[in-house]
């Protein structure tokens, strides 16, 4: 046989014998994994909105708008709050990503960031392992009354910014503002 | 033949260390060595990829055409790395999610290609296992220090979140040295980490300078006796 047929075949040889290992690896772990996605993806959602509060299967009850992953919190059938998972370009580096529960009241009911790439030491104040700052928006209301109040201190708000990095907090502070009122408006067709 | 394992073992560990004198995998090196945890993870990871790639490259080197052989190194490195996201995805969920991304990148680690072009591919299954370990080794090391010097300036600790990699035994293994505000920003960034590994290159070539300053004078102590 020619040398490049010879080395075609052999390469063929070893991509299927690669491939078939891969493959083998795959199945054994494939359910395992998804369960892995899953439960993350539970501890998430129980971190911003108390399992007592709904009684559907949140992690199931989903849609997509735009920028926004909504599931939808429902008890007794009836609409009780969304998670919305979303995110911000608006930081000093990147996206940053949060997840965003909030009643249909416009009662913020918890905040956490999910990823982000703020300056260590700076910016990442805002992850709970660094700080309690991301706790400040619980409660909090997005009642119209009372939207002046949704910026950091610096900009006459209500919510403490970083030393040395103003820009992070402000982009969560609005990002959180943003998707809550747009929860609010849209509420109607989200929970149809 | 003894000689030739103490040999692998030593260049794996210091003579040829990867980090430190060949400076290959500086990518993955230089991007999660930001704690001694992550350091841990990634560098068991690149042992475990070395020791198998060495294992199934000895292994096949005969099958493998010089022509070709590039090729097959990659795609023999890259299904092996695959395996083991998937394995990492699977069962080390909270490890997987803070190495993520660099997992992929163990890749384009150079010395594991390398170490298949200059050794695995000449030699026979056992001495290629014990060179893949012990490069994987000394990377490790390399690694493990590096994170640690960065972890203790930037934050103050050590081990913190050693129970991503060993589960809840490890808990309470985090060692608090100095208060987390008092930490060094510079160490925790990308030009900390290159500023760090110069340093420990540095250190190890003093070490090294001192040894053959000490080896000269003997010798020449010696001569003069005679």
């Amino acid at each position: 046989m020619s040398l490049p047929t010879t080395a075609a075949l052999r390469v063929g040889l070893f991509s299927f014998i690669i491939i078939g290992l891969v493959s083998l690896v795959f199945h054994a772990t494939k359910d395992k994994i998804a369960a892995n996605k899953r439960q993350a993806l539970l501890s998430q959602l129980q971190a911003v909105l108390p399992v007592t509060d709904y009684d559907n299967n949140l992690a199931n009850d989903v849609m997509q708008q735009g920028i926004y992953t909504i599931y939808r919190a429902r008890k007794a059938g009836k609409p009780v709050a969304a998670v919305i998972r979303t995110y911000t370009t608006q930081g000093y580096n990147g996206k940053i990503e949060l997840l965003i529960a909030i009643h249909i009241t416009g009662k913020i009911m918890g905040v956490r960031v999910l990823s982000h790439q703020e300056t260590p030491g700076l910016g990442d104040k805002i992850e709970l392992k660094k700080s309690d700052w991301i706790l400040t928006f619980t409660h909090k209301s997005l009642h119209k009354d009372k939207l002046s109040q949704w910026r950091v201190k610096r900009d006459g708000g209500l919510f403490d910014q970083f030393t040395g990095a103003t820009i992070t907090p402000r982009a969560i502070v609005n990002q959180v503002k943003t998707t809550g009122l747009f929860f609010l408006q849209h509420q109607q067709t989200i929970f149809q | 033949m003894a000689h030739q394992y103490s040999k692998i073992l030593t260049n794996g560990l210091w003579h040829n260390n990867q980090a430190l004198v060949a400076l290959l995998g500086l990518c993955p090196l230089l991007a999660v060595s930001n704690t001694v945890t992550n350091s841990l993870g990634l560098g068991i990871a690149t042992t475990i990829t070395l020791v198998l790639s060495n294992g199934f490259i000895a292994a096949s080197r005969h099958a493998i055409l010089p022509a070709i052989r590039l090729p097959l190194f990659v795609l023999i490195i890259a299904g092996i790395v695959t395996g083991i996201e998937l394995i990492m995805h699977a069962w080390f969920y909270q490890l997987y999610q803070s190495l993520g991304l660099f997992i992929p990148l163990i890749v384009t680690n150079c010395a594991i290609i390398g170490r298949a072009e200059v050794f695995a591919s000449k030699n026979p299954i056992l001495p290629s296992l014990l060179d893949g370990f012990a490069m994987g080794l000394g990377f490790s090391i390399a690694l493990v220090l590096l994170g640690a010097c960065r972890e203790i300036l930037s934050e103050g600790t050590l081990f913190a979140q050693s129970e991503l990699l060993f589960g809840a035994i490890a808990t309470h293994w985090k060692i608090t040295l100095m208060p987390a505000d008092a930490g060094v920003l510079l160490a925790a960034l990308p030009a900390g980490a290159f500023i760090t590994l110069g340093l420990l290159i540095a250190l190890k070539n003093a070490l090294e300078l001192k040894k053959a300053v000490r080896h000269q004078s003997r010798n020449s102590q010696m001569h003069s006796s005679r």
